[in-house]
């Protein structure tokens, strides 16, 4: 059977006419992603809001009454949870994967596009059930994003009748949503590129997300047995995580369950769950600071295997969050060691991203100005991973702020700061207009340096011994004064990054209309997205004919030729500039 | 998959021998060195990372696998968790071999509906793969008889697991307890066998749709059967679940 030519069959695009199927149940990639970019940045304002109420009530306990003890608790949840999976896994891979998949790759859309679909609106049932728990007796689930039991089922925490099913219940309809979109996502990258774009001729974003698509496809089915387990233990009175507990002086229901087997399950997700956020981001930066250098990526295939090397590593170190578990002290010997192994192809990529830009004919533009401060905000907390991944070192910090600044830096601010450098980066390819570039820099340094003021003096915080997850601090003496005023400073930075976001938020709708025409490839970059004949791309991407790849995605300031860029898809024997002729008149 | 993946380069020359005029251009092409110059790990990633696809199959197949590759860790992880619950509790297991034996014929046989589900269950695997064979012989009237085959032994499966379920609930077996020891012995057996159950009903349903479709005619217009063969695997993979199952929980 001749396989090979499934790319380039002529596909029979139903081009959609009315408004609804346009936009509304659209099955083109390119508005997929926007739908859900724009639920998963609509949700994690509701978590930005919600740690804005956190911050007032640790920073003036006795000036606001805001929040109550147990709101604090159900705060601290959702701003989890909505935060790493409902906004940063859905942008990063339903976001920026579904835009730049096909475009990337050369490819019309998605595999299957009715699935992608699906994958969307399965994603806002998710997001619905989830914003549902605000609304029915007792509140959302205040257990910790961690959801550990026994407490999260028991009578006393915040939301254990109603609360946790309706999070168990969302975060398995996610999980579906996820695996439609992944498995197109997956099956795009192997089997839809366009000709001759190889494997190894693939921008790193690409990589990046594909590796993050196959960790999710692989580590979310543990949090799924770990959510049905739950919901059963919940809702039938099982006992897979529940021992004979005394709970509010009652007998105990359950016997025999294991408290552990949760945690084991929940971080054999969470684990690599941190590498699903963070691979997409890493693919990125590669990919903005080699366009904004105008220099080729340093050790392009040193960067694929990392990628996929800390793919694989990520599913062996999930034991390093459980320290302090009561899990068998020797696992905490094999776990150090794979967490401290993991570091070092990290160290490959940043190396890489140094030696990128050194030499490189930089641009300080918008989002070559976040890429750099991804660089900075990356090695600041992964340098805080290595205190944590230590046993010894670990078993002190455990519970601390210095925990909450390290998962901050390093998989909150970080791959955030990526996200904000991709809209500014493709955003003209989207819409066709460019983000402002002022509000775009105020943007910027206002941010980079609130976030540094918000979290360096946690890690401080965390070595006086602050716990994390407390609503206030009294009777705490071996805390000095200055912790308050610690909190009050950071409160007020909190309060400020947040509301500047609301530049960038203004940015993104005027610049819809106001914008400054963007024309084909305003960034000169080399990739496919910005070789497509229309901008924003039509339906079906590339007009009658699929682009032909001849060399790979980072020929930058090559000697000898015309432009300081040349395309992937410029043919070796016609070295003229091709990128501006492609520029529609606009 | 792999074996494919390596041998892709010699194919597509071949293929690209064999196709007529136009369709020559469409085959891969790997603009690397021959393969011959090539060898090691940096042959192995070259004709991996040959263009357009990384596997010599159509998009669904591709996809299936990588599905059942992710519904492979969530049956992986049920089975882990319940090993880990029946390992840690401190009240004895009931023996399966008791619990899971019928009286025939006033003897009591071990397993005995067990061993007979899965007999019904590994048979379908076997009318799977002819019907799959038939398919793409063309065959369209034997196809959709195997395929309604493996539905009806499908069904079976599940109507004498429903049977299963009874009989135990009947005898007091709850997901929160049950008469003879480990509370967890229920919910285990409930959840597992529940969620294989629903596998096999989901496949049972998929079969029917796609025997539909073949007796139709559908994929004779369409000119590929390949949608019977994805049908298959995934029968294929809910049959090995099920022998993990049986090994894991019946004969533990």
């Amino acid at each position: 059977m001749a396989y090979v030519a499934i790319a380039d069959r002529d596909h029979v695009l139903h081009d959609p006419e009315t408004f609804i199927r346009k936009y509304i149940w659209s099955q083109d990639h390119k508005v997929i992603a926007i739908q859900y970019s724009v639920t998963a940045i609509a949700i994690g304002l509701v978590a930005l809001g919600m740690s804005v109420l956190m911050r007032l009530q640790l920073g003036f306990p006795h000036a606001f009454s805001l929040i109550a003890p147990n709101n604090y608790y159900q705060f601290i949840t959702m701003h989890g949870m909505i935060m790493v999976i409902y906004l940063l896994t859905a942008l990063f891979l339903g976001g920026f994967g579904n835009y730049l998949i096909p475009l990337m790759c050369g490819a019309r859309d998605m595999v299957f596009p009715y699935m992608n679909m699906l994958s969307y609106w399965v994603y806002l049932l998710a997001v619905l059930v989830l914003v549902a728990g605000f609304f029915i007796p007792g509140g959302p689930t205040g257990a910790g994003w961690t959801l550990y039991p026994p407490q999260s089922v028991l009578p006393g925490t915040p939301g254990s009748s109603w609360g946790i099913i309706f999070m168990l219940v969302s975060l398995g309809i996610f999980i579906v949503a996820f695996t439609m979109g992944g498995l197109n996502y997956v099956t795009t990258v192997l089997q839809a590129r366009c000709r001759g774009m190889t494997l190894m001729r693939m921008p790193l974003s690409v990589w990046g997300i594909f590796m993050a698509t196959v960790l999710g496809l692989l580590a979310f089915p543990a949090l799924l047995v770990g959510a049905v387990m739950m919901t059963l233990d919940s809702l039938l009175g099982t006992s897979f995580f529940l021992p004979a507990v005394v709970s509010m002086g009652q007998p105990p229901t359950h016997s025999g369950g294991s408290p552990l087997l949760f945690q084991h399950l929940f971080w054999f997700f969470g684990h690599p769950e941190v590498y699903i956020v963070a691979l997409p981001a890493f693919g990125i930066v590669s990919d903005l600071l080699s366009t904004h250098a105008r220099r080729h990526i340093f050790g392009y295939r040193m960067m694929v295997w990392a990628i996929l090397a800390i793919g694989c590593l990520s599913f062996v170190v999930w034991a390093h969050h459980m320290y302090v578990s009561g899990m068998n002290p020797y696992f905490g010997f094999f776990f150090a060691t794979t967490t401290l192994i993991i570091a070092v192809p990290t160290a490959i990529k940043v190396y890489n991203w140094v030696l990128t830009l050194w030499r490189g004919d930089i641009h300080l533009t918008v989002p070559m100005l976040f890429a750099i401060g991804f660089i900075f905000t990356f090695v600041n907390g992964g340098l805080t991973g290595l205190f944590l991944g230590n046993v010894t070192v670990d078993v002190p910090l455990s519970a601390t702020y210095f925990v909450v600044a390290h998962f901050h830096m390093v998989m909150g601010v970080s791959p955030i700061l990526v996200v904000f450098g991709a809209i500014y980066h493709w955003y003209p390819k989207i819409t066709g207009r460019m983000l402002n570039d002022t509000l775009g820099r105020i943007h910027f340094w206002l941010t980079f340096l609130g976030t540094y003021a918000i979290y360096l003096p946690m890690h401080y915080l965390g070595i006086l011994g602050v716990p994390r997850r407390y609503y206030a601090f009294g009777g705490t003496e071996f805390l000095p004064e200055s912790v308050q005023s610690v909190n009050a400073a950071i409160t007020i930075s909190a309060l400020f990054v947040a509301a500047v976001q609301l530049v960038f938020l203004f940015n993104l709708i005027w610049s819809l209309s106001k914008g400054k025409p963007a024309g084909g490839n305003p960034w000169r970059a080399t990739t496919l997205e910005w070789q497509t004949p229309d901008t924003p791309p039509k339906h079906g991407n590339w007009g009658p004919k699929l682009p032909v790849v001849h060399r790979w995605a980072y020929d930058y300031s090559v000697p000898g030729a015309k432009e300081d860029f040349i395309p992937q898809n410029q043919p070796p024997d016609a070295l003229t500039p091709a990128g501006r002729e492609q520029e529609p008149a606009s | 998959m792999s074996e494919n993946a390596l041998t892709n380069k010699g194919e597509s020359s071949s293929a690209l021998g064999s196709l007529p005029g136009g369709a020559a251009e469409h085959a891969p092409t790997t603009t690397r060195e021959p393969a011959s110059t090539l060898e090691g790990l940096s042959g192995v990633v070259s004709d991996w990372a040959s263009d357009k696809q990384a596997f010599r199959v159509p998009w669904g197949k591709a996809m299936m696998w990588i599905f059942l590759l992710s519904d492979t860790f969530i049956f992986t992880c049920f089975l882990t968790s319940y090993m880990n619950v029946r390992i840690s509790t401190t009240v004895p297991w009931p023996n399966p071999s008791e619990v899971f034996a019928l009286n025939i014929g006033n003897q009591r046989i071990p397993l005995i509906l067990i061993a007979i589900m899965t007999m019904v269950l590994i048979t379908s695997s076997g009318t799977m793969a002819m019907a799959v064979n038939f398919g793409y012989a063309r065959h369209r009237a034997k196809t959709t008889a195997l395929m309604l085959m493996t539905a009806g032994f499908g069904a079976t499966f599940v109507g004498m697991q429903a049977f299963e379920w009874t009989k135990l609930i009947t005898e007091g077996v709850r997901p929160w307890g049950n008469p003879w020891g480990a509370v967890q012995f229920g919910s285990s057996f409930f959840m597992i066998t529940g969620f294989h159950g629903l596998h096999v009903s989901a496949g049972v349903i998929y079969l029917a749709v796609v025997a539909r479709r073949v007796w139709t005619g559908f994929y004779d217009r369409k000119g590929s059967y390949e949608t019977v063969e994805i049908t298959g695997l995934y029968w294929h993979f809910v049959d090995l679940v099920w022998v993990f199952i049986f090994a894991f929980f019946y004969l533990w």
